[in-house]
Order: structure tokens, then sequence, then C-alpha cells
């Protein structure tokens, strides 16, 4: 008989109107490296709150070494041994890793910090696992690499040996995924047991033992992963064949639409500029990718591009025209489509309708009002067509709150919107950032339609596959600057990936941009 | 989700109409008025079991007996509400109210006494000049708001203070206004006094019909404008309705400015409106106290949910309970225990935002299709970032 260090037996979780888990069983081997995979909304965060203490699972137990355990908030699972790397960290930036290390579990005299223990005991954990960490260093200045090494040190700190990984790789490089890979593989080699939370296949098939897949909310089953493929995993996980490979023509780039020139805009969070007098191209009927480790300018950039924020120097003209210091509204009308990086905060009215929302860019215009009025009848037939053309699904058609939608379908509206609306250039950042594999697969077909249309696209995006996949020029940006123009056709993803860690750079590029 | 509405349009749709916004605040306002009637009761069984339910009877029904009181009364608050929620519905906390209020009494005022006009418009002259006054003092914590992002609850609480002390003092200051041995302001001319509405004893006017078309024009601009959808988009989220290249320092700037000219309104109408008696009319009194019917206009909005609509509405309710508490002091009631009751149930209508939520999720939860899985991923991963022993931490 096999040992199973934590078990999940039968676990349904109901919330309103939705069975988030039903029937789910998850058994994790001591000393095993365990995968969770699924697409968004199959309930896998839902799991890992019970697992976590978060929520209370209607039916269903869980043991711990074979006995039946209670897990009614986070301190429990802590005591229990259990720990997690959020997705998104949970650090203080503005103390050292050590001070994030400690926080909660102090170790004090008298009320007085006793920190040259603590700071014993996180170097030598830090050497034994290779995590090279600096405890002194302040997490504002660290990379997000190292972040996550801190979030982990911390598990390892509690003494925790069930450690939860929540897609840790999303915001790594190609290399940093590889060390995180052998830290994991270095846990499991000690004894310790990881849930591994991803959709990404490749990380299984390097690194996991076994794998337990969910499809809505039901469990598919557990494999062995070396009994099993890519392919037959993503088959369980979306219920159907998934095609990796973006179809698409070569492109024929026309005359350029968007030119930008030595644009530099400060940072603001720090003294130096986030952008470094970057220029480009993107010509008509092209796809460039502005490829790049989160946080190396491109927000920034992209803020600047659409006009939310101010550049410092530089110019930006858009099919001839000088739109540096134009209005949103204005670069709006001279042809310029913005899939935004956060849909919640920028990209939708969460609280208004769908069709409220599908005109946002054009309530103004002559057809949707006169004289101030809104004319509903013309934003109803509107959204109506849209909502067809783009399969948007929602509960009562036009008049949903789209607070109320998937997160899929509200990416789709933003996307029916930009792309529909008159445009030369249509900037889509991390246009598939959260969503499953069906939707990203749509969602690459209209970019590649709209290129095939004739638009210029910068497509702004973390995803190294995305960028391989669907772009015809990939611009590499490192510290505000673009260190490179890679071809997708010839580069690899190896290189691609020491472009962005910075390890290697385009010095021809560099001097041209000069 | 969508076979679900499909099926049930059949019957009686119960869901649909609970889904819908208003319905909820209504019932939302509805639960917040009865639980603050029975708050209201309890406090007056505790000061006079024997007469409690007389009095409270006389709370509940007594402003019927007046209902030109309760109309004239309701005006003023129907202005500091529309105010409020006005503003509120851009996602401004105007509070204001009372120093724009003040400054519209002002102006009026002003104008009834300085400037002498024909009887036909000079009322009119004087409502449209406590309007400027109410701008005014509004445009002025929306351009700090606008170009330089102070805080507007900062800056009008402030614009309370000043627009109250100096309102005292050019008061004061003024012969013509200004009696000093009474100390209050002088019997407005006749032609300055609003047109009454002929109800005897009351000093109902023409201002309760203007309010109410001022409440309706309101409701216009929001649903049905333009400038009603972008100020909307801006109250839900202004990073998106920048995004969308609404010019939000204009929409501010002109929010305020709408809003304080409301108030305005309503000072003028209060200080406008015909005595009962001949000869007479309605005085100020420059004693430094902030006017309360600024703040009651931000009962007067939560109530309505900030629905020019439903402003009316709750204008009208707290007018009658107010004018049933006075005369409930027929029955011994101290005024001080009268204004606490109507205190206990304006204070019990600030829940009602609360409630709204809570009514709102209790019969969604029960319509919702089993379609919709993603909002439980986004309740999981939000559980997550509350959670235990990481709690104070920030995101990075």
């Amino acid at each position: 008989m096999e040992e199973y260090i934590i078990e999940m037996l039968n676990i349904t979780k109901e919330f309103p109107g939705i069975l988030a888990n039903d029937n789910i069983t998850l058994q994790l081997k001591k000393g095993e490296i365990h995968a969770l995979l699924g697409e968004n909304g199959a309930g896998k965060s839902t799991l890992m709150s019970i697992l976590f203490g978060l929520y209370q699972a209607e039916t269903g137990e869980i043991r711990l070494n074979g006995r039946p355990v209670k897990i009614n908030n986070p301190n429990d699972a802590n005591s229990l041994g259990i720990g997690m790397v959020h997705q998104h960290f949970k650090l203080v930036e503005i103390f050292t890793v050590l001070e994030n290390i400690i926080l909660g579990v102090e170790p004090s005299k008298a009320g007085f910090l006793q920190k040259a223990e603590a700071r014993e005991k996180v170097l030598r954990l830090s050497e034994k696992y290779g995590l090279k960490v600096d405890p002194d260093a302040l997490i504002e200045k660290i990379s997000v690499g190292m972040q996550q090494r801190v979030e982990i040190l911390k598990m390892l700190y509690r003494e925790n040996d069930i450690l939860i990984f929540d897609e840790p790789t999303a915001v790594l490089t190609p290399q940093e995924i590889e060390e995180l890979m052998e830290i994991m593989r270095g846990f499991a080699r000690e004894g310790k047991s990881i849930l591994f939370i991803t959709h990404k296949l490749n990380e299984i098939m390097a690194v996991a033992d076994r794998c337990t897949v969910l499809w809505k909310g039901r469990c598919k089953g557990t494999v062995a992963v070396r009994d099993t493929s890519k392919e037959e995993l993503s088959e369980m996980m979306v219920g159907r064949q998934v095609t990796f490979k973006v179809g698409k023509k070569d492109s024929r780039p026309g005359e350029a639409v968007l030119s930008v020139k030595k644009v530099t805009i400060p940072s603001k969070t720090h003294k130096n500029n986030a952008v470094k007098a970057v220029s480009f191209e993107v010509r008509a009927g092209e796809i460039v990718c502005l490829a790049g480790i989160d946080g190396n300018g491109q927000t920034e950039f992209v803020a600047g591009l659409t006009g939310l924020e101010r550049l410092g120097s530089g110019s930006i003209s858009l099919c001839g025209k000088n739109i540096t210091r134009a209005s949103i509204r204005n670069r709006s009308k001279s042809g310029m489509s913005h899939i935004p990086e956060d849909r919640h905060k920028y990209g939708l009215v969460l609280d208004y309708t769908l069709e409220e929302n599908m005109v946002i860019q054009r309530y103004w215009e002559a057809g949707f009002q006169t004289a101030g009025f809104i004319r509903n009848a013309a934003v109803r037939s509107y959204s109506e067509k849209l909502i067809k053309q783009y399969d948007v699904r929602s509960g009562q058609g036009p008049e949903t709150v789209v607070r109320s939608m998937s997160g899929g379908n509200q990416q789709k509206t933003i996307i029916a919107r930009e792309i529909d609306k008159r445009h030369e250039l249509l900037v889509a950042v991390q246009p598939t950032r959260g969503l499953d594999v069906g939707a990203i697969e749509y969602i690459h077909k209209q970019l590649v339609a709209t290129r095939d249309a004739g638009k210029a696209v910068l497509l702004v995006s973390l995803e190294l596959e995305e960028v391989m996949n669907v772009s015809d020029r990939i611009l590499v940006m490192f510290e505000g600057e673009i260190v490179g123009e890679l071809d997708p056709g010839s580069t690899t993803i190896q290189e691609l990936g020491l472009y962005m860690s910075g390890a290697k750079r385009n010095t021809v590029k560099e001097i041209e941009n000069a | 989700m969508r076979n679900n509405t499909v099926s049930s349009t059949g019957k009686f749709d119960f869901k649909r109409l609970s889904g819908n916004k208003g319905f909820s605040a209504f019932t939302a306002a509805l639960l917040a008025i009865f639980l603050g009637l029975i708050f209201g009761f309890a406090v007056m069984v505790t000061a006079s079991p024997e007469n409690s339910l007389a009095g409270f009877q006389m709370v509940l029904l007594g402003g019927f007996r007046r209902i030109g009181d309760v109309l004239y009364f309701a005006t003023p608050i129907l202005m500091t509400g529309l105010a409020v929620g006005f503003a509120f519905k851009m996602g401004l906390f105007n509070i204001g109210a009372s120093g724009q209020y003040t400054m519209g009494m002002f102006f009026a005022l002003y104008a009834g006494f300085m400037w002498d006009l024909p009887a036909s418009f000079h009322w009119g002259v004087c409502v449209l000049a406590g309007m400027a006054g109410g701008m005014l003092w509004g445009f002025i914590p929306g351009i700090f708001k606008a170009l330089l992002n102070v805080n507007e609850v900062i800056t009008s609480i402030m614009f309370n203070y000043i627009g109250m002390y100096l309102v005292d003092m050019l008061v004061q200051s003024n012969s013509a206004m200004y009696i000093s041995s009474k100390t209050r302001t002088a019997y407005l001319p006749g032609s300055a006094q609003l047109p009454s509405l002929g109800i005897e004893n009351s000093s109902l006017n023409i201002s309760f019909i203007i309010g109410l078309a001022v409440a309706l024009v309101l409701y216009v601009v929001l649903d049905k404008t333009t400038f009603g959808y972008e100020l909307k988009a801006t109250g839900h989220n202004k990073y998106a309705a920048a995004y969308a290249g609404m010019n939000g320092k204009r929409n501010i700037i002109l929010t305020m400015v709408i809003a304080g000219g409301m108030a305005g309104l309503g000072g003028a109408f209060a200080i406008l409106a015909p005595s009962t008696i001949e000869g007479s009319s309605m005085t100020y009194e420059p004693i430094n106290i902030i006017a309360a019917n600024g703040f009651n206009g931000i009962a007067v909005a939560l109530l309505g949910n900030s629905s020019p609509i439903g402003i009316i509405f709750s204008a009208l309710f707290i007018s009658h309970i107010q004018r049933g508490g006075t005369l409930a002091s027929l029955y011994g009631f101290k005024p001080e225990i009268i204004d606490v009751v109507i205190a206990v149930i304006i204070y019990f209508s600030a829940f009602a935002m609360l409630m709204n939520s809570a009514v709102g999720r209790f019969f969604k939860g029960r319509g919702r299709g089993p379609a919709q899985v993603e909002p439980a991923a986004a309740e999981g991963t939000a559980g997550l970032n509350k959670a235990g022993p990481v709690d104070e931490k920030k995101e990075v």
C-alpha cells in the first residue's frame, strides 16, 4: 500500500449556482511533485483554497498521513506543514528579505526582535537548497525571480513540508524557470511533497511525477507523467484537441503605420527612466511583438504610446500624423485601438452593461448620439451585431452586467470593440492573460485576421509561446531598452530568453537606434 | 446562464425583477426604513413608555395632516440630496452641500435686497443668483480636485466653514439686509418671495415644483445623455473612463458645479419661501452654525441610492418623518427626543447601501446559472489574497 501524505477525498464545494468542485479526489505522495492541471474556472484555485483552509468543503475529507484533519484557516494549514507560494507574491516591498521571511513568526525576546538567529537559519536554508538569496536586500530592489525565492524561503523557514506552488512560472524567464525546476526537484529529493498548479504542459512534462487534471469542476483523472504525452494531457484539460501552432501565412508588410522615435519615459517607482530612447516602426500587415519579462518598461511604454501618461521625450507618429501630445480621444480618432493589459482596471466598466461597454470608444460618434442624447436603439443593434459576430456569451445579452461575465467573454468584448472600431494600429497588451487554451486560440486567430486585413498590430506579451507563434517580428525589451530584434522563424526560445534576461544584446541594432 | 434565463421567461419572472438594480435599491431602502422605525420606536418607549404608542403613531402618520408642510420642508433637502447624489454618481463625495447651500442662500438674499426688479421676475433672478452662488462653491473644490487632485471631501468640508463664516460676516456688515437689534436679516421684499401654491397655513410654494422638475432633468441627464454616460462611467471606474478618452478633469469640474448649483438652489428656495404671515418673510440668523440641510442631503442621497427619482421619494419620506416628529411633541416628547428618533431613522438609512448589496446578492445567488464558473475562481483568488498569516503583507 502506498503512503500518501495528503489526501483530499471526494471533495465537493458549491458556490451559489456553481459546483466548483464536484467529488474531486487528490492524493499526494510523500516526496513527489504532483501537478494540478486545468483551465481557468476548472476548480484548481477552489481546491487549493480548501486545502489551505480558506474555504470549507461541503462534503469530503482531508487526511494527513491517513488521519482525518480539519483545516479551518491558513494558520491550521501552516501548523500541519502546508505552505503556499501564491501567484501574486505577498511581500512587503520596503522590508528586507529577512524581515519578510520572519514576518508573522518573528523570534523575539521581551518584545525585542532576535534577528541574528533567524538570519542564520535563513542563510542555512538558502545554502542547502541553492537559493542564493541575500537576506539583507530590500524586496523592491531584487528581481521577481528572487522575490519568488523569498516566498519559497518563507515556507521553508516555517518548516513546511507540503509545498503548494500556484502558477509559479508565469513571471519567470526561461532560465529562471529551469532553476526553479531544479529547486523543486531538490525539495522532492529531500522528501518534501509538492503540489504544482499550472496550465503549462511543458513544465509538467519536465518536472512532475504525476498529474491530476481537472475539467469543469470534475476530476478527469490522475496520470503518471512518464506514461503520457503533452497532447494527451491537453486533450484531457480542454476536452478536445487543441492546435498549438497558430496557422498563418507569411506577412507582407506595407508602409509604416506607427513610428516611435527615441521615446523616453520617467519611472514612477525609481529615479531612472522606465523607457530609454526606444525607437521602432510597425508596418501595415505585420504583427510586431514587444517581448520581455514583466517590469522592463513595457507597461510604461504602452501608457505613453496610448496617451495614458505623458512622454518624457521623443515622438510618436501614427499614419504620418504626429500624435506625441495628442489626447487619448484624438489618438483613438487617428486610428489607434488598444486592448489594455488590465481589462478590469482599464478595459471595462464592470458595472456597466455589455452594450454600454461595447460603445465606450464610440458613444460620442454621430451614429450613437444626437445632440448629446444617446441613441439607445443604435447602441443596441450595434452591440447585438458584435455579440453575434464575435460570439460573446452572456446571461442576458446586451443587458448583461459585464461583471457577471466570464473572463474570456469579457476579453472578447474588448477585442470585438477594438477590432471593429475603425483603426490602423491595434495595440494588444497581454491579450490572452489568464485565459484558457480555447480562448487563447481564438484571440490569436483574431490578431492574425486583423493583420491580414492590412492593419498594423503591436503585441506586448510575456508569454514566450505566444511571442514565438503569433508575431512576425520580435523586439525584446530589457530594462527599458530594446536590446534585440529577432525573427521568430529563425530564433529559439532559449535565445529569446537570453535577450529577455539581458544576457545578450544586439549591438548592431543599438548603433542603428542611437 | 443562457438557458436559465430562457426557461424562466414563461412565468412571473421574479429573478429578473430582483436582478434589476433599481428593485434591490428599493427593497433595501424599505428595509432600512423599517429597521430605523423599530429603533426609533424603541427610543420613544425608553423615553416615555405610556405615550410611546400615540407618539409613534404621530411620527408615522402626523405628516399626512400637514401635507403642505411636508412638501415645503422636503424641497431644500431634495435639492441638497440631489447635490450629494449627483456628485456621488461620479464617485465624488460632495460633503460641502452645506456650504453651497449657505452660499446659495446668501446670493439669493443679496439679489433680493440689493436689486430692485419688477415683481414678475425678481424672484426668478433671486433663484438663479442662489444657484450661481452654489455653483461657485462647488466649482472651487471641483477645480482643486481636477487640477491638483486634492481630495474633494477635505476641500468641501473646509468650504463649509469658509462659506458659513463668510456669509455671516457679509450679512452682518450689510445694513440693508441685517437688523442688528433682532440679530436676523430683514424681511425680504414681496417681489423676491417665491409664489405660494396657495395652501392655507403652509409656505408651500413653486420651488417644490421647480425642484421636482430639476430632479427629472437630472434623471434625464444621467440616464440618457453622453455626459451622464461619461459621468457614471467615471464614477464606476475612472481608469476605464480615462482609457476611453473621456475628459475626466472637465467632467469633475462640471459635476461639482452642477452639484453646487443644486445645493445653492436649495438655499435659495429655503430663504425665498413666502411667509404665511402677510408682510413678513423667512429670515436668516447669522450665528455661526453650519446649515443642517446640507448634511441631511447626505442621508437623503443615501436613502435614495443617489438616483434623482429615488431622492425625490427619500426627501419626501424624511420630511414626512420630521413633520410627524414635530407633532409628536404634543404628547410631551421633548424636541431633543424627537431629534434622536429622527436621527436614528436617518442613521439607519445609511445602512441602505450595505443592505442594497446584501439584498442584491441574496436574490442573485438564487438566479445564477451553472455555466458561470468564472466568478467562483475569481472569488477564490480574492479569498487567497486576504488570507491568514500573510495578512498584513502587501502584494508585489
